[in-house]
């Protein structure tokens, strides 16, 4: 039971850490992201050639030593001038165009899957509609997605405005309270990417992070079908102390674990809490030693962060620790 | 009143000559001395000189915050500051850069060059002056003081709702953000009225509207842009503030009111404000390429007409700020199309420029370097305005260190380049000393390297999946070496500013004493000493071309006005006819006043909504002060 858990772990710490691009719109995994980046490239090229021609021709006047006659000068000056701002004209429709063809591209998907994605200062609640065949499931701080399916996804917020941005696979859109904003993505192959809050959101909006899993159809399913389930009830001795603990402290008046009475929605559903692999808003990898540390004090990792610090004895706290492992 | 009084009093300028005509003219527009004089003030001059000085004390202010959020910024997981401070660090930057800096800098160069560059002796409503100057320190005192005592703001300089209404920012942090908007854009909008009044009425015999300097053409657009855009931003704090003490709902959803409505309000001011800073450094540039090209400005009617366009354009643009907020998609790419339209004015600009260089032959002395260091920066910063303004292109890079590059290069390049290149241009002329070309270049060189090794990475960081006013990343994202490289050039940038100042400080104490027209330049404000006298002139110049001051023969000059008392002529509106002779105020305490008691309004507003009864009865009798009637005889 332990060695594989490791072993996945070791995994998990090695693609965290060499993955510099799970978050980066200069290396794109989804066909919307690649239709973007194509698209900077074309701007970039044809605007950094403008510039540079530009800056010829304020060397060439700079540099220039002429001693001929001024009206025949002004003459040419002006044609010049003219022919540049018809040019420019022109580049400008024409990347209208091109801008507003980039932007149609992007819409025309069907039978999508439906998934809410609400906004909290500092974390991500996700909820899964029931399909027909799959029950509705809520998680947090972990978007799972089918490879090669479209996906609607359906932004809202519950309290201020964020923004949901996985630059890998599409660009943002902001959660604005008040409004549900939609946002249609598809990755073609499975991964590990991650979305950031990109709209200011107040103390913690640097650290309100996403994994986004991307996963073969097969393995999507199992994961949902594990997420339909009720929390593991304790099994050990130090488990069901752990989940004392978490009454008994009052964690439930703020988390849910399904299949227990605690049923708060203030903070991330902890059910199947030890099937993600980050902590806090992918802050931290969800090894054992980082959940203790954030559970004994929220604010030295996130200041600000609307988990209280709750004093615990270290028993208490790897007994809650322990509880919270085993909830796979 | 004897014969003799009465001839004194109506004295004209055509009875006196040299010496006399200038000491009596120069004691009946001075400042009288000490303090209560210089707080009664209405010189032009004075208070444009004040108002550039603590515009660039909030440069340093606002620049001291940048180098701190760099040092937080330079590595991963840094832990130099905590969010708390970050957010009002960062918030506290963009409000000074903005507010305290950049808009009342341009304005001031306006308070001080326009009166001058049209030929007259002092700003239209010079009390309104003087009012306008003591509103803007208050409100940049008000903020900082703020910030100093822990209740600065921390919602960003845009204060979004609903992070900053009642229910998630409570305490005064937000209300303080608010009542400096209404503080710096009261200021403004003052400004703005007497710029364009004196554009349009005081310019001197002859200047007909085709031979208005570029520079005055800048500030008149301008002028009106803040005229137009400032009352949204008014109204949004307002109501902001409304919100927070009195509990209406204006942006709050859940009692019906609109989040995003804020957003509209606060960019139909947004983005004509970047044009309020822009325009008036193009009216710099125009200025100093004609100067240090040694000729007329080519294309002069196209400068004036980009100019205007770029006026009416910059008020179509807002909603490229908001592409991501789920706007509909056809009206979204109706700004894409706006916002590229901007470039063509902007192009044509940019082209006349160089086809003047081109035509002329370029003296390069420092104001000029700064102007190509305009060119260089500014014009990338225009190339990646094209691409923010593309709908899909923004749905990557908007909110990320992709568009902090963006607009760094527009502003800094934009601005800030061609205000140092005025300064260095103007400075003779307001301080009467030449600043030290050796340091300038310096302080050029300096400036150009460490701005981009400071900016450019940022465009690639924002690819690379920056977000903006983040306090801090974690080491695996990838994005230490491009922020320490960063925040290497922003270090270097800041060392610029010190070179700058230590070159105008010394300077100021021994360099050479500046003549009248050291650059051999065309326009009126250089047809006077350095600096000028209080009377700006001795008689009126009258203008008979774009170029008033490259002539063979002595400038011919208009007569009749009085020597005993503070006299102008206001002349027609696209002629420059003469009309009539018009008293101009004389030196007063009550706008000082006027200001104290709306000043106690604003900050009184914050805490209890009386203030807003007894605060306007305590400004009805400060007004009663300053308008009470002293029977002088206006109107000749």
């Amino acid at each position: 039971m332990r060695a594989p858990r490791n072993v996945f772990l070791a995994a998990l710490s090695g693609s965290l850490s060499g993955c510099s691009d799970r978050q980066s719109a200069l290396s794109p995994h989804a066909v919307d992201a690649q239709h973007l980046l194509s698209l900077i490239w074309v701007f970039v090229v044809l605007l950094g050639a403008i510039w540079l021609i530009v800056m010829i021709a304020l060397a060439f006047a700079m540099l220039q030593h002429r001693d001929d006659n001024r009206k025949s000068n002004e003459g040419v000056a002006s044609t010049v001038v003219s022919i540049c701002a018809g040019l420019t004209g022109l580049i400008v429709i024409g990347l209208t165009f091109v801008s507003f063809a980039g932007q149609r591209e992007m819409q025309r998907r069907d039978a999508p899957l439906l998934v809410r994605i609400i906004g909290h200062q500092w974390w991500w609640e996700l909820r899964y509609a029931d399909d027909g065949q799959n029950p509705a499931i809520i998680t947090a701080n972990e978007l799972r997605l089918p490879a090669g399916r479209d996906v609607v996804l359906n932004l809202e917020s519950a309290d201020v405005i964020h923004s949901f941005w996985a630059p890998s696979l599409a660009g943002k859109k902001d959660m604005i309270p008040g409004r549900v904003n939609e946002l249609k993505i598809r990755a073609p192959q499975a991964g590990v990417y991650r979305a950031q809050c990109a709209e200011f959101c107040g103390l913690q909006h640097a650290h309100m992070g996403l994994d986004v899993v991307v996963e073969t159809p097969d393995r999507f399913e199992a994961w949902r079908i594990g997420q339909a389930a009720s929390g593991r009830a304790a099994q050990t001795e130090e488990q069901r102390f752990g989940q004392d603990v978490f009454f008994t402290r009052a964690c439930f008046a703020c988390h849910a674990i399904r299949g227990t009475r605690a049923e708060g929605f203030v903070g991330p559903d902890l059910t199947h809490f030890a099937s993600r692999m980050t902590l806090a808003a992918a802050v931290l990898p969800r090894t054992r030693g980082a959940t203790a540390g954030w559970i004994a004090d929220p604010q030295q990792l996130k200041p600000g962060s609307h988990m209280p610090l709750l004093p615990l004895s270290p028993r208490e706290l790897n007994a809650l620790v322990a509880y919270l492992e085993s909830l796979e | 009143m004897s014969l003799s009084e009465f001839e004194e009093r109506d004295l004209r300028d055509e009875d006196v000559e040299g010496e006399a005509l200038t000491s009596r003219l120069a004691s009946v527009w001075s400042t009288p001395q000490g303090l209560w004089g210089a707080l009664s003030s209405v010189d032009h001059k004075i208070v444009g000189r004040r108002y550039i000085i603590t515009a660039f004390v909030f440069l340093c202010l606002g620049g001291l915050l940048a180098v701190l959020i760099r040092l937080q910024l330079s590595r991963a997981e840094a832990r130099i500051i905590g969010p708390e401070a970050y957010n009002q660090i960062f918030t506290m930057h963009g409000t000074t850069m903005m507010f305290l800096f950049a808009v009342p800098v341009m304005e001031a160069f306006a308070v001080y060059l326009v009166p001058l560059m049209v030929g007259t002796r002092n700003i239209a409503f010079p009390r309104l002056n003087a009012f306008s100057y003591w509103i803007y320190l208050a409100g940049g005192a008000f903020l900082w003081i703020a910030f100093v005592m822990n209740v600065g703001p921390d919602v960003g300089w845009f204060a979004y709702v609903p992070l900053s209404g009642p229910q998630f920012t409570p305490g005064k942090r937000s209300d303080v953000w608010a009542q400096t908007i209404t503080f710096t854009e009261v200021a403004a909008l003052a400004v703005a009225v007497e710029i364009i009044v004196t554009a349009f009425k005081q310019r001197a015999p002859g200047m007909t509207l085709d031979r208005i300097p570029l520079f005055v053409w800048s500030m008149l657009v301008m002028s009106f842009l803040v005229l137009f855009s400032m009352p949204a931003v008014v109204t949004a704090s307002t109501m902001l503030i409304m919100d927070r003490l009195i509990g209406t709902h204006f942006f709050d959803p859940t009692g019906g009111g609109d989040a995003v409505l804020w957003q509209h309000l606060f960019w139909i001011f947004g983005h004509p404000e970047v044009y309020i800073i822009f325009l008036p450094a193009t009216g710099m540039v125009s200025a100093i390429i004609e100067t240090f090209s040694g000729r007329p400005m080519f294309g002069y009617l196209a400068l004036v007409l980009s100019l205007i366009a770029v006026g009416f354009l910059s008020f179509g643009l807002w909603v490229h700020h908001m592409f991501t907020t789920g706007l509909p998609q056809l009206g979204a790419s109706f700004f894409t199309a706006s916002s590229m339209l901007i470039a063509i004015p902007n192009g044509v600009q940019i082209f006349c420029w160089i086809g003047t260089l081109w035509l002329g032959r370029p003296r390069l002395s420092a104001p000029l370097l700064f102007v190509l260091g305009f060119f260089f920066i500014f014009v990338i910063g225009g190339m990646t305005g094209v691409m923010v303004a593309s709908v899909p292109i923004d749905t990557q890079v908007h909110d990320t260190y992709f568009v902090v590059a963006h607009f760094h290069y527009v502003l800094i390049g934009g601005a800030v380049f061609p205000l140092l290149g005025g300064i260095y241009y103007w400075a003779p002329k307001i301080l009467g000393v030449m600043l030290n070309e050796r340091l300038a270049r310096w302080h050029f060189w300096t400036a150009f390297v460490g701005f981009n090794v400071a900016f450019f990475p940022m465009h690639i960081l924002g690819l690379m999946g920056m977000p903006r006013r983040i306090y801090t990343y974690q080491p695996e994202l990838g994005w230490d070496g491009l922020n320490q490289l960063s925040s290497l050039g922003a270090l270097l940038f800041f060392a610029s500013f010190l070179i700058f100042l230590w070159n105008v400080a010394m300077s100021w104490r021994r360099g050479a004493p500046a003549p009248a027209n050291p650059w051999n330049a065309s326009t009126l404000e250089w047809a006077t000493d350095s600096p000028p006298p209080p009377q700006n002139f001795d008689r009126i110049p009258i203008v008979d071309r774009q170029t008033p001051l490259w002539r063979e023969d002595p400038l011919p000059v208009v007569t009749g006005l009085a020597v005993s008392y503070r006299e102008l002529v206001v002349t027609s509106l696209s002629e420059a006819a003469p009309q009539l002779r018009e008293r101009s105020p004389d030196s007063s305490i009550w706008p000082l006043i006027a200001a104290i008691a709306v000043t106690i309004t604003f900050v009184g507003s914050i805490f209890t909504p009386w203030a807003v009864v007894w605060g306007g009865a305590l400004v009805a009798i400060t007004m009663i002060g300053w308008f009470w009637p002293k029977h002088v005889s206006e109107d000749k």
